[in-house]
């Protein structure tokens, strides 16, 4: 077990400390540059705190959807595969639920600010 | 310095040009390079613009109709009333500037988030869907006869050619599967004409002012397809920024596009421009793919291609609204 404080909390204290006191100092490309270097960091925190929970519900339900067992990169592989055989399709049940739920958990890490993300948090899960 | 050759190069064609100054690169990946400078001229100073490839980086990437092609295709564009920058010198061996073209520069704006919000643009965009359906219908209405040689691509061809693209990403992605899926199984087949297709038509590509639509620009994707391809194009939603609900740029209904193509006397084909709405998805969604993949294995380590990698999800999020809307 590693020490703490955690990845997640490192690199929040560094984007901060970037957006606070370095971000101000500089402009031109340079600051836009730093935008997106920040923009990364923030990425990298939200994966952290998500990816573990959203993993395991996409393992729980490809595994109810494909009826076998793997990781979340073997599983997708093989859902991807019978998709493109035309074994799986949208009138499979639980096709549609399953992409929808795992998309939305992608673009929360991603893009959070996305606006056709947001429209359809409104909607609702 | 290479206001010494644009210097040398401008005497030669630009009568009573005298020289050249504040050469400024605007842009500029390792094969192609965008630069504004000022052509001295007694009349007054020529705002103008060099597109180039640098010596020793002739080879175009094979989807490219390549600069030569480019220059044709703006200057058949600017003489039929298409809005475009006018071609001002194709570049020859003796300029020393590598293969490209000048251009006359067109003051307006290409950044889509600021014509989407700026007051400078509230008046011309609720006019720029229309518009840029009758812009559409020009371009569409290029004489063949006179147009570079281009390649030739048709709904199946580029199903294929997507397919190939996305494997070879080695990165699976179910929603993508079922994209390819649905676009087989749509696929509209060859279209009952085949026109000029810019390939690359969007916000982001358009120099914009208060009057509406000054130049196309970007025609290096152009080839020869089904015109309703970039109708399609226009739509996808991350050209939208953030506008969703209009879907042309951010701009306007599609209703207001068809009717602006339809004025200036050419037909739409509602169901296909919606197959070329998702095949464009799609694309833009391997083509974040692609930004990956070089950002991995090439020598382009930047942040900004990382990033784009991780934009990929946008799409899965669109082709889902396209293909499996919740609550239907």
């Amino acid at each position: 077990m590693q020490d703490e404080p955690t990845p997640i909390e490192l690199t929040k204290a560094v984007a901060d400390f970037l957006r606070s006191d370095i971000a101000p100092l500089i402009s031109g490309h340079q600051a836009f540059k730093l935008r997106v270097a920040i923009n990364i960091l923030d990425l990298v925190t939200r994966q952290l705190t998500q990816e573990e929970g959203s993993d395991a519900k996409e393992v729980e339900r490809l595994r109810a959807l494909l009826g076998m067992d793997g990781t979340v990169t073997e599983l997708n592989r093989a859902l991807a595969e019978r998709i493109a055989k035309g074994e799986i399709d949208l009138t499979t049940p639980g096709l549609a639920e399953h992409l929808w739920a795992t998309t939305l958990d992608k673009l929360a890490v991603d893009q959070p600010n996305y606006a056709s993300y947001k429209r359809e948090l409104e909607r609702g899960e | 310095m290479i206001e010494t050759e644009l210097s040398r190069s401008v005497k030669r064609w630009c009568k009573g040009a005298t020289g050249v100054t504040g050469a400024a690169k605007l842009s500029g990946g390792a094969s192609q390079e965008t630069w504004r400078f000022d052509i001295v001229h007694p009349d007054g100073p020529i705002g103008a613009i060099l597109r180039r490839s640098p010596k020793g980086y002739g080879a175009a990437p094979s989807r490219a109709a390549g600069l030569a092609a480019e220059a044709q295709l703006m200057q058949l564009a600017f003489e039929a009333g298409v809005p475009s920058p006018r071609v001002m010198h194709v570049l020859t061996p003796e300029d020393d500037l590598g293969t490209g073209f000048i251009m006359q520069r067109v003051e307006g704006e290409t950044i889509a988030r600021k014509i989407l919000r700026d007051e400078e643009y509230a008046a011309a965009r609720p006019h720029l869907a229309r518009q840029i359906g009758g812009i559409l219908a020009g371009l569409h209405r290029l004489p063949k006869d006179k147009l570079p040689a281009l390649r030739s691509r048709g709904a199946t061809q580029e199903i294929a050619e997507f397919e190939r693209d996305y494997r070879s990403l080695n990165w699976p992605k179910p929603v993508f599967e079922l994209a390819l899926r649905w676009l087989r199984d749509h696929d509209p087949g060859p279209a009952a004409e085949t026109t000029l297709v810019h390939g690359d038509f969007r916000n982001g590509n358009l120099i914009i002012g208060a009057d509406g639509v000054r130049a196309v620009l970007d025609w290096e994707l152009a080839h020869l397809g089904d015109p309703m391809e970039d109708l399609g194009w226009v739509c996808v939603n991350s050209w939208r920024f953030g506008e969703i609900d209009k879907p042309v740029g951010g701009f306007g209904s599609r209703e207001e596009l068809f009717a602006g193509y339809e004025a200036a006397g050419r037909k739409v084909d509602p169901a296909r421009v919606k197959f070329w709405e998702v095949m464009g998805t799609l694309r833009w969604g391997i083509m974040c793919g692609g930004m990956m993949q070089r950002f991995r294995e090439g020598p382009d380590h930047s942040m900004e291609r990382a990033m784009i990698g991780r934009r990929a999800s946008e799409t899965e999020i669109d082709l889902l609204r396209l293909l499996a809307p919740r609550g239907s």
